[in-house]
């Protein structure tokens, strides 16, 4: 029997595979999308959601998200919340080696007619400013215990430090700084590969985009402008990247560390290794959380001196202070973290640690941690489409409870980049973006061709999934001109 | 070349699978397509350092996991790409123990042409096993 056939059909576009699919399945397996959707995912998200619902202290589902796609251990697309008073668990599979990998969106004053003579300025420019690629080295250096602050204070290092402006601050999760990050829960490997990449954006789906927000594409003029959109075809800057090898290295020690203790000291058995695991209440649960902490803020810190060299940048290009060309930020999301929240589960409020793997938080409004100016409309939620098509600016709405407050991330890969690699050629795609109007620059051909749109979901079917399930709000459809792919 | 990437199975990753006579081949082919995933032209990396991987584990497949790994550190935290020019293995009381003697440069933007950076290797689906013919392993990269 086809996976597709096991399914139950909640709503248009929520799908559950029962408790009896799998034997150890704690809870149900709910899957977000269109029929259409549902009908091309991959067998392995069944595979791999279902064993997401055997770990302990799973509340009420397992969760995947309409971009969700194949992953390793969770699928990307992966919700999970765990009851950290019942046995609940922390998992590295449940968070990704890139630990809060994430998007940040920055305002311009600038519309696309000032913009469009600059492009490919802008881009050689930003290219040259913000490393990517294979192991890249960013431009500040730091020492191994300067770099142990950077993991324990966030983005409010770099703003002590003079890259950034203080109100970035406040429009980040978590204000730029988890708190509890501890580096002493670090191994020497893991800064040795993170110390000198602070600034870089890295490879694969990292990008740093120019985007326009066309006239057309604003569904709700209100929210727009509550979020920093208020002009036609206003030029936006949208970028994504995570922790980089320090984030990548803190998750493999841990995976490593889980795997020796799991079945021997809690007696957890799990369905792949890559499940690995240990009590959120334990020794290693907890030396995990405060490394992860660390990971969280390397990348808060990460992308707050990449946000500096983009002002730098345009600055430079445009002879303008980045105050008087509006670059504000807009938000900056985390799609692959466990944060412990506090959640009313069928009229209780429980303490959960909420895994959230290539998923974005989407608090509704009235919302903790929410900054003042989203207070009233809800958290803004940066959805990075593929290169080609598009990006969005989303919403988190009040009926998003019933994912833990929880959305996509992205488009979602439908192609292997293997496959993607063999059916498209890097230098002829630039070539068909650019009279497309989209200048790209990269540091791979070959890596280009692996990015390319037609390997992705279509991002306007995914959104609308999200929308109608009522887990986020469409804003803004951002159009890409410019893209520095790493 | 003895491996070969996997089309059908990870969407935004990477997967290889990689086969040789003995033990030791497998993790010389191992640790070359995981370079490969990041460089395609892995005879353009030319032999001017050398790093030595001491590791051991008690499981042999957790061995390979760990022989991956070092590629990746050094990769970002010396930009070198290296590759297996010797690897022994021994069975020990302990476990499994491995000598790897491997050679490379630092990664030059002109000459190595990049293809993906490797974030991790991932347990997914990870496979070693002994076969008829000798040895195959199947690995996911995180990209």
């Amino acid at each position: 029997m086809a996976p597709v056939d096991v399914l139950n059909q909640i709503s248009d576009v929520i799908w559950e595979i029962p408790v009896s699919y799998k034997a150890g399945m704690r809870v149900p397996a709910r899957i977000y999308g269109t029929e259409k959707l549902i009908r091309e995912l991959d067998d392995a998200v069944y595979d791999q959601i279902t064993n997401v619902a055997t770990l302990p202290g799973i509340t009420k589902y397992a969760l995947c998200m309409p971009d969700g796609h194949f992953g390793y251990g969770f699928p990307i697309g992966g919700v999970a919340a765990m009851d950290v008073d019942q046995g609940g668990v922390i998992s590295p599979g449940g968070i990704g080696f890139d630990i809060n990998c994430g998007m940040r969106l920055v305002t311009t004053n600038l519309d696309y007619k000032e913009v469009k003579p600059y492009i490919k300025q802008l881009v050689d420019k930003l290219y040259e400013r913000v490393p990517a690629g294979v192991g890249s080295a960013g431009f500040v250096r730091l020492s191994r215990n300067e770099f142990r602050k950077v993991a324990e204070q966030g983005a409010q290092w770099c703003i002590r430090n003079g890259y950034g402006w203080e109100e970035d601050l406040e429009l980040m999760e978590e204000q730029g700084c988890l708190k509890g990050a501890d580096a002493s829960k670090i191994s020497e490997k893991a800064i040795d590969r993170g110390a000198h990449q602070i600034g870089t954006l890295g490879s694969g789906n990292h990008y740093l985009e120019i985007q326009v927000a066309k006239r057309e594409n604003i569904f709700d003029k209100n929210l727009a402008k509550a979020m920093g959109i208020t002009r036609p075809d206003q030029v936006v800057v949208m970028f994504h990247c995570g922790s980089r090898g320090f984030g990548h290295q803190v998750a493999t020690d841990y995976l490593q560390s889980f795997l020796k203790v799991m079945e021997s000291k809690y007696g957890i058995k799990i369905l792949d290794r890559e499940l690995a695991c240990a009590p959120f209440h334990s020794p290693e649960g907890q030396a995990y959380f405060s490394a992860m902490k660390c990971g969280i803020n390397m990348s808060f810190a990460n992308r707050q001196v990449i946000l500096h060299r983009i002002r730098e940048v345009f600055s430079q290009v445009f002879e303008r202070s980045p105050e008087d060309l509006g670059m504000h930020m807009v938000y900056d999301v985390a799609h692959n973290t466990a944060k412990l929240e506090t959640h009313v589960v069928d009229g209780q409020e429980r303490s959960l640690l909420v895994h959230r793997k290539g998923a974005t938080r989407a608090f509704g409004p009235g919302m903790h941690d929410l900054p003042f100016r989203y207070q009233e409309i809800g958290q803004p939620v940066i959805i990075g489409g593929s290169m080609e098509t598009g990006s969005y600016l989303l919403t988190g709405v009040s009926t998003g409870d019933q994912t833990f407050f929880s959305t996509a991330h992205g488009s979602g890969r439908t192609m292997s980049r293997t496959k993607a690699r063999k059916t498209w050629q890097g230098q002829q795609l630039q070539k068909e973006m650019q009279q497309k109007g989209i200048y790209v620059r990269s540091t791979s051909y070959a890596g280009l061709a692996e990015e390319a749109g037609g390997a992705y979901k279509d991002v306007d079917e995914v959104i609308e999934v999200a929308e109608l399930a009522g887990i986020s709000q469409r804003v803004v459809r951002l159009t890409p001109i410019g893209n520095v792919k790493g | 070349m003895p491996y070969e990437f996997l089309e059908d199975i990870a969407t935004a990753d990477i997967a290889f699978h990689a086969w040789g006579d003995d033990l030791e081949e497998v993790f010389k082919s191992a640790g070359d397509a995981l370079i490969n995933t990041m460089i395609d032209n892995l005879e353009a990396i030319a032999f001017t350092e050398t790093r030595t991987f001491q590791l051991e584990n008690e499981e042999l497949d957790l061995l390979l996991f760990n022989f991956l790994q070092e590629f990746v550190y050094y990769k970002d935290s010396e930009l070198l790409l290296l590759r297996a020019q010797q690897v022994q293995i021994e069975t020990k009381e302990s476990g499994y123990h491995l000598t790897a003697v491997t050679r490379g440069e630092r990664l030059d933007r002109d000459r190595h042409h990049q293809r993906v950076d490797v974030k991790a290797v991932t347990l997914h689906q990870f496979q070693l096993e002994k076969t008829d013919n000798g040895w195959t392993s199947q690995v996911i990269l995180d990209i």
